[in-house]
């Protein structure tokens, strides 16, 4: 909860260390890459999560591997907690400053190093962002498969921090499918090469536990993903439904027709009304639901896949079904589904994202209870959701302006992560635990799993000094929170939240 | 089911009180593999917790007591049409589901479809203190906490017993097709990075004894269009073929030589060496058939210089560790990552390394 983080009131003693911090930095940084001053700072405040505002004591913005080693070194000395911070385009408060801590930016390593076409490999900085890798190996033929929606924008580092994935990770896997090797500083100043341009390493999988890390283990300095030859061919179907429960069926239907499609997204009706406003990418405004699914490979594949990807919406009661008429029309129909969360801010001052992951078959029960809880709370909620993979997005749409709102959206949020996780899901399928999801995760893991967890950071991180509380609660917060949750029932509004 | 459970956790208690170092063992198919275990090291047996916990073709996901058989838990998949896409070797009839992810072993589909690893979902753990935890679940996105589930994979029990294992699994194609080339080593590598670089549905390559094998999977068509764009002679025993790659029944593997397992970065150039060797996964995989005086450390140099490390796959010596050192810093991790999920260090000492 927003109210549960603490800010720091500026002591005498805290300005001394300020003070001491910055001489330190500057002896090791150009000038302009320290920052100290508000204004200055004012940028790094928030992540993609932006009702959590926290400005943190020194950003600093080294622009090579050997200066971020400088940086780590004070930080350890002075026991001064580090936040590493990419785009900012995270959506759970992961680089959210810590308010006595030092925010480390990586967007000035910026550089892909090394592509190698015939290992189909490249080697990048953590700056890089995601869509530049593909538009750099597509000279050679090749992409960068992992394609989150904010692909523009974020960055690689950001990517394994997290372990994003993208429309296409259905078939091409989540970012810790498509990573080789990676770079990793440890506050502890040890270079660590995890990986290697082998298929595997000796020793523990320490790839995989880096992915999805959100910046509590190490600073990842450089990165080396797969690349995959871009398809000879790529074809869209699109779907209409008039009843949201038979678009959930179609889905099904086709995993269970033994086809593994390249994307299988799914859109309610408010988002396909928004989404229509914002860029026209030609939906069936009538429509109660939409499928998008697309196949891709070789010519002779696609074709035949298609067939029976319309075969299937037919026999499982769409409403219309158009495949995309030429590569425009296919990107059109993906820039639809691409631009849905901005499409939300445009119907609603504000709107928070959710990020649960459910097995496929409770899909039509869980978006029932998502609809109730939209009139309990009064607030309305679009959804959008990688079908394929289970993934939903809900978007509460709420004003901050409105006294009570966002709590009432953080409530209604919480509720819906707590239905994910009792079909059997997760509260969070890609977007990470970061500072928002942290009271679910008692309900998700019991003491002696979050213990491990503690347990795996301090091997790591011995002083916790790295991302300190975020993804990982305390005991002492969830043996709090759980004498709240299961007071809730007796309580007169159980839903509005008492922090 | 419970009751085995419950001997399981004392075992690992009563191991924890009294020092005593546990040998984990599924069906015991992999004894071979890794450093020799302690002569006075007690067995903990994972082989009668068995059974499938949950099957739902649908949701392309299936939970399995870590004591399956694997062959069992194949069977079951290919009656519905799915198969696990790593295609793990089983090596003989006892290999268990725990040791296969333990051992983290993928087949010759790895370089395609993904590693074991790529597959794990969740997990069920004992830990070195007697505790039973749950990670990650049944679902195919989850980042909900550190990826537990993957750091298992491979680990070799040193971390933990395996008591259930969620694994994402996948249609079997519709149609396979192997093709045969005769080619020496270089054009062989070439070729294989040649259909690396394209949209071609290979789902397994494979030099071996002056030929080159490539299998196409997936849909009818396709594969007949990647045929004619291949060429090659169509390989008639294409199913016992790869089996005998996977679980190493090739007279390549058979005879009681050293087998030196090289994962190096595919585009290494071939090796100059004087024993037999063998290459899969596109380049990725190279096999040494070599005599037993071959020197370890110049394999070992080799690997490193094409981008990868060596395991001594069978035929171990005390003398040489079966797996690549670790570089210092991460062996440094390593070690504290065993301390905290197996404070006492119960389970398997030394199996995978000798400094744990
Ligand atoms: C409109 C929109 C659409 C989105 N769509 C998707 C989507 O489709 N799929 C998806 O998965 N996500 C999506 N996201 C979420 C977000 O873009 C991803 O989580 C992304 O990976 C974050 O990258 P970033 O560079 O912005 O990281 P940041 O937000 O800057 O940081 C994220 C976390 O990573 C850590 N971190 C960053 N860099 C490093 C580093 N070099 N070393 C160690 N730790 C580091 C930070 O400390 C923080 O914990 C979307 C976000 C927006 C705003
Ligand atoms: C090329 C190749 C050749 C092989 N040749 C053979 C062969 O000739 N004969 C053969 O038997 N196998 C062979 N194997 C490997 C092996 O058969 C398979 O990997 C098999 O699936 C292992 O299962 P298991 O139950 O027999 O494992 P085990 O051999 O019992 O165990 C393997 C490892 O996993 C650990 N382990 C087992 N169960 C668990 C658990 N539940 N939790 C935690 N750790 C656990 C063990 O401690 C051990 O370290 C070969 C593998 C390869 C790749």
């Amino acid at each position: 909860m927003l109210s549960d983080f603490p800010t720091y009131s500026l002591s005498n003693h805290f300005k001394m260390r300020h003070a001491n911090l910055v001489e330190s930095f500057q002896s090791i940084l150009p000038t302009e890459s320290v920052l100290y001053e508000t204004e200055d700072l004012k940028p790094y405040e928030c992540d993609g999560l932006s009702a959590y505002r926290q400005l943190p004591m020194i950003a600093v913005l080294p622009g090579n591997e050997a200066e971020i080693i400088e940086i780590l070194k004070i930080c350890e000395a002075e026991k001064i907690p580090v936040v590493a911070r990419g785009a900012g385009t995270g959506l759970s408060g992961g680089a959210l400053p810590h308010a006595d801590g030092v925010l480390l930016s990586l967007a000035k390593l910026n550089e892909i190093l090394e592509i190698d076409p015939v290992a189909c490999t490249a080697r990048v900085q953590p700056g890089v962002r995601n869509l530049a890798i593909s538009e750099a190996a597509e000279a050679y033929g090749l992409y960068y498969a992992p394609d989150p929606s904010s692909q523009i924008a974020c960055t690689i580092g950001g990517n394994v921090a997290e372990n994003s994935g993208g429309v296409h990770c259905l078939k091409y896997g989540l970012t810790v499918h498509n990573i080789l090797k990676l770079r990793v500083l440890t506050i502890e100043g040890d270079v660590l090469e995890i990986g290697s341009e082998a298929l595997d390493s000796p020793g523990f999988d320490l790839l995989a536990l880096m992915s999805g890390s959100e910046g509590m283990l190490g600073i990842i300095t450089e990165i080396t993903v797969k690349l995959l030859p871009i398809p000879e061919a790529a074809q869209l179907v699109m779907a209409a439904f008039d009843d949201i429960e038979k678009a959930g069926a179609a889905v099904a239907n086709i995993i269970r027709a033994g086809i593994v499609p390249a994307g299988l997204e799914m859109m309610d009706k408010m988002t396909i009304a928004a989404v229509e406003a914002f860029i026209h990418a030609g939906y069936d405004p009538d429509a109660a639901a939409i499928v998008l699914c697309e196949s891709d490979g070789s010519n002779e594949a696609v074709a035949e896949e298609i067939e029976k990807i319309r075969g299937i919406m037919r026999e499982s009661g769409a409403v219309r079904i158009d495949t995309a008429r030429g590569e425009a029309e296919r990107r059109r129909f993906w820039a639809g589904r691409k631009a849905a969360f901005p499409a939300a801010g445009r119907v609603s001052p504000d709107y928070y994202c959710m990020d649960g992951t459910i097995p496929r078959k409770h899909l039509a029960e869980v978006l029932r209870r998502i609809e109730d809880l939209s009139s309990e709370f009064g607030l309305r909620c679009m959804n959008v959701f990688h079908a394929g993979d289970g993934n939903l997005h809900p978007l509460i749409l709420y004003d901050a302006n409105r006294s009570g709102e966002l709590e009432k959206a953080e409530a209604f949020g919480a509720r819906i992560l707590e239905i994910c996780i009792e079909a059997g899901g997760s509260l969070t399928g890609e977007h990470g635990v970061g500072i928002e999801k942290l009271n679910q995760m008692c309900l998700q893991f019991g003491d002696a799993e979050r213990d491990l967890f503690h347990a795996v950071k301090a091997a790591f991180d011995p002083d916790s000094l790295l991302n300190p509380g975020k993804a990982i609660p305390s005991l002492h917060r969830c043996a709090e929170f759980g004498a709240m949750h299961v007071h809730r029932g007796d309580e007169q509004f159980p839903d509005l939240p008492r922090f | 089911m419970e009751a085995i459970v419950e001997h399981l956790t004392e075992c690992v208690v009563k191991a924890n009180e009294n020092k005593q170092a546990l040998c984990i063992r599924g069906g015991g198919s992999k004894d071979f593999y890794g450093n020799p275990k302690g002569l006075h090291d007690s067995k903990l047996e994972t082989g009668p917790y068995r059974g499938i916990v949950d099957y739902d073709p649908t949701e392309l996901v299936v939970s399995v007591r870590a004591g399956t058989p694997l062959n069992e838990l194949e069977s079951l998949l290919s009656e519905h049409g799915q198969m696990l896409a790593f295609e793990p070797p089983g090596f003989n009839e006892t290999a268990t589901l725990g040791g296969c992810i333990a051992s983290g072993l993928s087949g010759p589909r790895r370089a395609y479809n993904g590693a074991a690893r790529d597959f794990v979902l969740g997990i069920k753990l004992l830990d070195g203190q007697g505790r039973i935890l749950n990670f990650g679940g049944r679902v195919m996105k989850n980042v909900a906490g550190y990826d537990v589930s993957r750091l298992m994979t491979g680990a070799m029990g040193t971390l933990g017993v395996l008591l259930e294992v969620s694994l994402k699994v996948l249609p079997k194609p519709e149609t396979e097709r192997t093709l045969c080339f005769e080619l020496p080593v270089e054009q062989a590598l070439e070729t294989m990075r040649r259909c690396a670089g394209q949209t071609l549905p290979v789902s397994a390559t494979c030099h071996i004894d002056r030929r080159l094998y490539i299998r196409l999977s997936g849909i009818e068509s396709a594969v007949d269009a990647a045929h004619v764009k291949l060429g090659g002679d169509e390989f008639g025993d294409n199913l016992s073929f790869w089996e005998s790659i996977k679980n190493q029944t090739h007279p390549f593997f058979r005879d009681n030589k050293r087998l030196w397992r090289l994962s190096v970065k595919p585009t290494a150039p071939p090796f100059s060496i004087t024993c037999e060797q063998a290459i899969e996964w596109g380049g990725a995989l190279r096999w040494f058939a070599a005599a037993k005086d071959y020197d370890a450390t110049a394999v070992r140099a080799q690997a490193e210089k094409a981008g990868g490390h060596a395991t001594l796959f069978r035929g171990n010596d005390p003398s040489i560790p079966a797996f690549h050192p670790l570089q210092p810093a991460l062996l440094k991790i390593h070690q504290r990552l065993k301390r905290q999920f197996d404070p006492v260090g119960i389970f398997n000492p030394r199996r995978l390394y000798p400094e744990f």
